[in-house]
C-alpha cells in the first residue's frame, strides 16, 4: 500500500470511507416552481403564496419554463447527459410543511444523469461522479416558537425550485466531500443559478457515507447524515460519523441503517429514525404535469449561452498568466474574485503580483469586513497603478502595504494617497546618505561592534535609518550605502 | 309552458328577442326548486341572491346586444368545482366550511358571459361513486323514481337538470360520472376528451381520468356549453392546445355514409333486457339514417374495472393527502400532531372515500407498486390502443351507458363491487381518454329512462354530436319528462 491511500483510511489503516452526497440547491428564479409568487427570501410569513403553493383544493401546477433551463444549464456544467424525455413524480408523505401531502419531484425520469465534476485536493485532482441532477419544489417552514402548544407554518418557501444533485460514492475522505461542495457551490454560483447559501439554506447537503475493511468491495451499511450547514461541518460531521462507524465495527458491532442529524454544538451525529421508520414514499408519476421535452435545440441555445467555467477558467489561468495551480484554483472559486483579477491584469499588473496582493492583502481585508468583492472600493486597475509605482521605485514594497491599506479604506489613486501622506520613496543618495551619517553618528558602541564582527547589527543600522526616513528610504540603496559608509 | 322548463336554445332566443328577462326564468327556476327540491334533493348549495344579482349584469348585456351563448341562462355546478366566494363542499365533511378565493377555469368562462348559478349541486364525496349514495349530506333521488337513485357521482347535476331545477349543468366524469347519471335521469351528458377541458379549480379526484362536462336536456345544449367551456387552459398543463370548432355548427348534418362499430364485448350477458333491446333498436334507427353498423373489438374490455379501480384510487390516495386538517376544512383536535392527522381523516372522510384511499395507498406502496399501479398503466395503455384501433375502422362507437336503467336506493350500498360495475360501460372511456356522450334512448316498463353511448376519437367531439344530434331528432325520447 502506498502512502496516498494511508491518509485516506482510518481505523489504523484498515477502513476506508465511502461517501456520496446529496446536494438540494434552491434555484435563483424569479417565480416559484409551479405559481408565479415570488421566491424572495425573509418576506412576511406566508405572504408569497397564492392557491397553488398552498395546495387548496383543485388548483394545478404549472412549470416554470426558467428552471427548467437552469437544471438543464447545471447538467451540462456538470458534464451530464441531458434528458430529452424527463418527467415529474409524486413523493408522498405527510407534513404540515407539505401543504399538497405530496412534494413534485422527479424520480424514474430525471432531467439530468451521468455526470461528473473534478475536485483538487493536495494539487491532485479527482474526478468525482454525478448520477443524477434532478428538479422539485421545496417545503413550507414549521415554526415552533411563539405558539405555546401550537406551532406555525410559513409557506413562502413552498414551491420554491430546487435542484437536488447526487452524486456517486465516489468520495473516500471529509476533505474531499468539502472540496466537492466548495466545487459545487463554485459551478453553481458561476451560472448563476443558485446563491450558494449555506448558512441560510439555499445550498444544503445530505451524505450517505459507510467504512469498509480496506480492500472489500462491498459497501457497507449506511447511515444518512443531515444538518450540516456550512463546509466545515461537512467535513467534521463526516469525520466524527467514520470515526464512530469504525469503533463501532472495531468492538464487534454492526452498523444499523438510520437517518443522523449532525448536532454542531455538541459535535456529534446523532440517531433521528432508523429504516423501519423510513417512509415509503409511493412514488407516482405526477399526472397534473405532462412530460418535459428537452428539443436538442433548445439545449444547444443554453450550452452556447453557458460561461467559462470553473476549470476551464482555472486551467487558462495557469496557462496564460503562469500562475501556480494554487493561485489558479483560489482565484478562479468566485467568477467576480477572477473578474477582479483579470481586469487588474489587463490594467497593466504583474500577473504573479496581482494574484500575490489579492491573495493576501486584498482577502484578509475584505474578510475582515465580510465584504464581497464587488463592494471592494479599491478598483482593479488602481491595484495596477500601485505595482507600477513600486516597479518604477516610486514607493518600496514595504510602503506599498501601508498605501495599499490606504487605497482599500479610501478608493483613492494610489498617486494620490502617496502624495497626500508624504510616502514618495527616497532614492537621492545624498539624502539618504545624511540620513546615515546621523545615525551612525549617534551609535558609536553598535558601528565598533560591527566592525568587530558582529554583523546581525546591519538590521539594526537599516531599521535606525528607516525610521529616521518614515519607512521611505530605497531599501536598496540604503543597504548598498550603508555597507560602503561601514567599510 | 314555464321557463324553467325549456332548453338553453330556447331561452337564449327568448332573451335575445327581449321576450323574457334572465330573472323571469330565474323566478321559474326557484319555484320549480321550491317545489320539488324536498323530495329530488339535488343541491347542496343555492346560491338564489348571487344568481339574481348576476341576473341583472346579464338583463344590461342582453339589452346592449352584447350577449353570448350562456348570458342570463340560469345552471347548475357540481360541487366539485370550485366557485369564489361560494361554498365548495365536493359533499364532504372534510370541506363542510371551504369557500374558494378562485374560481375554476370552466365557471370563469361561463361567468364572463353571465350565466346564472342556480346552486351547486349534490354528488358522491369527491365524485366517489355511482349513486350519489356517497354524500355527507343527503341522498339525491331520481325524479323519474323517488326510490331510485339517479346515479352518480354527478347525481345531483342530472336530477336537478331532469327535474327542471335548472336548465343544464356541469358535472365531472371519471369513470362515468357524467354519462351514467345522464342516462339514469334521461337528459344528455358528455365527458369530452381528456384534455378538452380545463380541470383548474376541479376538486382532484383522479386527475389522469377527470374531465368536466355539460348534463343538458338535448343534444344542442350540451353544444352550446361546450363551446363555451372548452379549450386550452393556462392553468392546466394537461389542457391541449386544440383547436375547438363550433359544435352548433355541425348539428343536423346528416350522417349517411358514418360507419358506426358495436363493441362486441359490450354486449354481454347479464346486461338488463330492457337495456339491450333499447340499444338495439336505437342501432337500427342510425342505420336507418344511413349510417353503417360494424360490429368491432376492444378485446382488453373485461380489464378495464380492475385497471381503473387501481389507477382510480392510487391517484386519488395522493390527491386527498392535503386534507390533513393543517390548512382548511375540517379539523378533529388530537393531543399531538399524528392523533390529529388521524381523526381529522377518520371522522373527515366517508367510507367509499377512505375505502378507496386505502385501495390506492396499497396499490402504490413498496413491493406492490410493479405489481399494481405499474401493470395497470400496461393494461391501460392496451385498452387506449383498442380504442384507437377500432376508432380506425369506424367513426363513432354505440354501446349501452349502463348495464342497467336506475337501481333502488340502498340496492347496492353494501356491495361496492357491484356498485362499481354499474360503471362497467364507461369506465374503458376515461382510460382511453377519448369523449364520449350519453343521451336518452328508451323508457323500461318500470318507467325509468335508458341511455345510449356515442364515442369518438380523441377531440372528435363534433362527430359525437352530429350521430347524438341525428338520433335525437329523429326520436321523442328527449321531450319525456318525469312526473313529480
Amino acid at each position: 500500500m502506498n502512502s496516498e491511500n494511508m491518509e485516506n483510511t482510518y481505523g489504523n489503516g484498515k477502513y476506508e470511507a465511502v461517501i456520496g452526497l446529496e446536494v438540494h440547491a434552491q434555484m435563483l428564479t424569479e417565480t416559484k416552481i409551479f405559481c408565479g409568487c415570488s421566491t424572495t427570501f425573509g418576506a412576511e410569513p406566508n405572504t408569497q403564496t397564492c392557491p397553488v403553493d398552498i395546495g387548496l383544493p383543485g388548483v394545478l401546477p404549472v412549470l416554470n419554463k426558467k428552471a427548467v433551463e437552469f437544471a438543464i444549464k447545471t447538467g451540462l456544467a456538470m458534464n451530464c447527459r441531458i434528458n430529452a424525455y424527463s418527467r415529474f413524480a409524486r413523493k408522498n408523505y405527510f407534513y404540515p410543511d407539505l401543504p399538497k401531502g405530496y412534494q413534485i419531484s422527479q424520480y424514474e425520469l430525471p432531467i439530468c444523469e451521468h455526470g461528473a465534476i473534478e475536485i483538487v485536493v493536495d494539487g491532485k485532482v479527482k474526478s468525482i461522479g454525478i448520477t443524477r441532477i434532478h428538479m422539485e419544489e421545496d417545503a413550507g417552514k414549521n415554526i415552533h416558537e411563539g405558539g405555546g402548544a401550537y406551532s406555525f407554518v410559513d409557506l413562502n418557501r413552498a414551491g420554491v425550485p430546487l435542484m437536488e444533485i447526487v452524486s456517486e460514492p465516489d468520495i473516500r475522505t471529509p476533505r474531499e466531500a468539502a472540496e466537492y461542495m466548495r466545487k459545487m457551490r463554485s459551478i453553481l454560483r458561476y451560472l448563476g443559478v443558485c446563491d450558494g447559501n449555506m448558512e441560510q439554506g439555499s445550498l444544503r447537503c445530505d451524505a450517505n457515507i459507510s467504512v469498509r475493511p480496506v480492500g472489500q468491495k462491498e459497501f457497507g451499511t449506511k447511515t444518512e447524515l443531515k444538518n450540516m450547514n456550512s463546509f466545515r461541518f461537512v467535513e467534521k460531521a463526516l469525520e466524527y460519523e467514520i470515526k464512530r462507524q469504525v469503533r463501532v465495527l472495531e468492538e464487534g458491532g454492526k452498523i444499523i441503517q438510520e437517518t443522523r442529524l449532525w448536532d454542531s454544538a455538541a459535535g456529534v451525529t446523532q440517531s433521528m429514525r432508523t429504516k423501519e421508520e423510513a417512509h415509503d414514499y409511493r412514488y407516482f408519476p405526477e399526472p397534473d404535469l405532462v412530460p418535459i421535452v428537452a428539443e436538442k435545440e433548445w439545449i444547444d441555445n443554453i450550452k452556447a449561452s453557458l460561461p467559462e467555467l470553473p476549470d476551464a477558467k482555472r486551467e487558462r489561468f495557469v496557462s496564460q498568466y503562469g500562475l501556480p495551480e494554487y493561485d489558479a484554483d483560489l482565484l478562479t472559486s468566485e467568477k467576480p474574485i477572477a473578474s477582479w483579477y483579470e481586469d487588474a491584469v489587463k490594467a497593466g499588473g504583474q500577473p504573479k503580483a496581482v494574484s500575490n496582493w489579492m491573495m493576501g492583502d486584498l482577502m484578509r481585508l475584505l474578510n475582515e469586513e465580510n465584504r464581497p468583492i464587488e463592494e471592494c472600493p479599491m478598483q482593479p486597475a488602481q491595484l495596477a497603478g500601485m505595482l507600477r509605482l513600486i516597479d518604477n521605485g516610486t514607493i518600496s514594497g514595504k510602503i506599498a502595504k501601508t498605501v495599499f491599506e490606504e487605497m482599500y479604506r479610501s478608493g483613492k489613486d494610489a498617486e494620490t494617497v502617496v502624495k497626500e501622506k508624504g510616502l514618495v520613496q527616497i532614492s537621492d543618495e545624498a539624502a539618504i546618505e545624511k540620513a546615515i551619517d546621523e545615525v551612525l553618528a549617534r551609535s558609536q558602541k553598535e558601528v565598533e561592534r560591527y566592525k568587530a564582527g558582529d554583523e546581525k547589527l546591519i538590521g539594526f543600522f537599516v531599521g535606525q535609518v528607516m525610521k529616521a526616513t518614515k519607512g521611505r528610504a530605497n531599501p536598496q540603496l540604503l543597504n548598498e550605502l550603508l555597507k560602503k559608509k561601514l567599510l | 309552458m314555464k321557463l324553467n322548463e325549456l332548453t338553453i336554445s330556447e331561452l337564449r332566443r327568448l332573451l335575445d328577442n327581449r321576450e323574457i328577462r334572465p330573472r323571469d326564468i330565474l323566478d321559474d327556476v326557484y319555484q320549480r326548486i321550491d317545489a320539488v327540491e324536498d323530495k329530488v334533493k339535488s343541491y347542496i348549495t343555492l346560491t338564489k341572491e348571487h344568481a339574481y344579482k348576476t341576473a341583472e349584469a346579464a338583463e344590461q348585456l342582453i339589452v346592449a346586444n352584447k350577449a353570448s351563448l350562456l348570458t342570463g341562462i340560469p345552471l347548475a355546478v357540481k360541487d366539485n368545482m370550485c366557485t369564489k366566494g361560494i361554498l365548495t363542499t365536493c359533499a364532504s365533511k372534510m370541506l363542510h366550511n371551504f369557500i374558494p378565493p378562485y374560481e375554476s377555469t370552466v365557471t370563469k368562462r361561463m361567468g364572463e358571459q353571465h350565466y346564472l348559478l342556480v346552486g351547486k349541486t349534490n354528488m358522491d364525496e369527491f365524485a366517489m361513486g355511482s349513486s350519489t349514495e356517497n354524500s355527507a349530506y343527503h341522498t339525491t333521488k331520481n325524479p323519474w323514481n323517488l326510490g331510485c337513485v339517479p346515479g352518480g357521482s354527478s347525481g345531483g347535476s342530472a336530477a336537478a337538470v331532469a327535474a327542471d331545477e335548472c336548465i343544464a349543468a356541469l358535472g365531472s366524469d371519471t369513470g362515468g360520472s357524467i354519462r351514467q347519471p345522464a342516462s339514469f335521469c334521461g337528459v344528455v351528458g358528455l365527458k369530452p376528451t381528456y384534455g378538452r377541458v380545463s380541470r383548474y379549480g376541479l376538486v382532484a379526484f383522479a386527475s389522469s381520468l377527470d374531465q368536466i362536462g355539460p348534463i343538458t336536456k338535448n343534444v344542442t345544449d350540451a353544444a352550446m356549453v361546450m363551446n363555451v367551456i372548452a379549450g386550452h387552459d393556462r392553468l392546466d398543463s394537461t389542457s391541449a392546445p386544440v383547436d375547438v370548432p363550433d359544435y352548433a355548427a355541425v348539428l343536423g348534418k346528416e350522417i349517411k355514409g358514418l360507419r358506426i362499430g358495436i363493441p362486441k364485448e359490450y354486449f354481454v350477458e347479464g346486461m338488463d333486457n330492457e337495456v339491450a333491446t333499447a340499444v338495439r333498436a336505437a342501432i337500427q334507427k342510425l342505420e336507418s339514417l344511413g349510417a353503417t353498423a360494424v360490429e368491432v373489438t376492444l378485446p382488453h374490455t373485461a380489464y378495464a374495472i380492475a385497471t381503473y379501480y387501481i389507477l382510480a384510487t392510487s391517484e386519488a390516495s395522493s390527491n386527498l393527502a392535503r386534507y390533513d386538517g393543517v390548512k382548511y376544512g375540517f379539523r378533529a383536535e388530537g393531543k399531538d400532531l399524528l392523533e390529529m392527522y388521524m381523526k381529522t381523516r377518520a371522522q373527515g372522510f366517508g367510507a367509499e372515500v377512505k375505502r378507496r384511499i386505502m385501495l390506492g395507498t396499497y396499490a402504490l406502496s413498496s413491493g406492490y407498486y410493479e405489481a399494481y399501479y405499474k401493470k395497470g398503466q400496461q393494461v391501460r395503455t392496451l385498452i387506449k390502443q383498442d380504442f384507437e384501433n377500432a376508432l380506425k375502422q369506424v367513426d363513432v362507437l354505440v354501446t349501452p351507458t349502463s348495464p342497467s336503467a336506475a337501481f333502488s336506493i340502498g340496492e347496492k350500498t353494501t356491495d361496492p363491487l357491484q356498485m362499481y360495475l354499474s360503471d362497467i360501460f364507461t369506465i374503458s372511456i376515461n382510460l382511453a381518454g377519448v369523449p364520449g356522450l350519453s343521451l336518452p334512448c328508451g323508457i323500461t316498463s318500470a318507467g325509468l329512462p335508458v341511455g345510449l353511448q356515442v364515442i369518438g376519437k380523441h377531440f372528435d367531439e363534433a362527430t359525437i354530436f352530429r350521430v347524438a344530434y341525428a338520433y335525437e331528432q329523429s326520436t321523442d325520447w328527449h321531450m319525456r319528462r318525469p312526473q313529480l
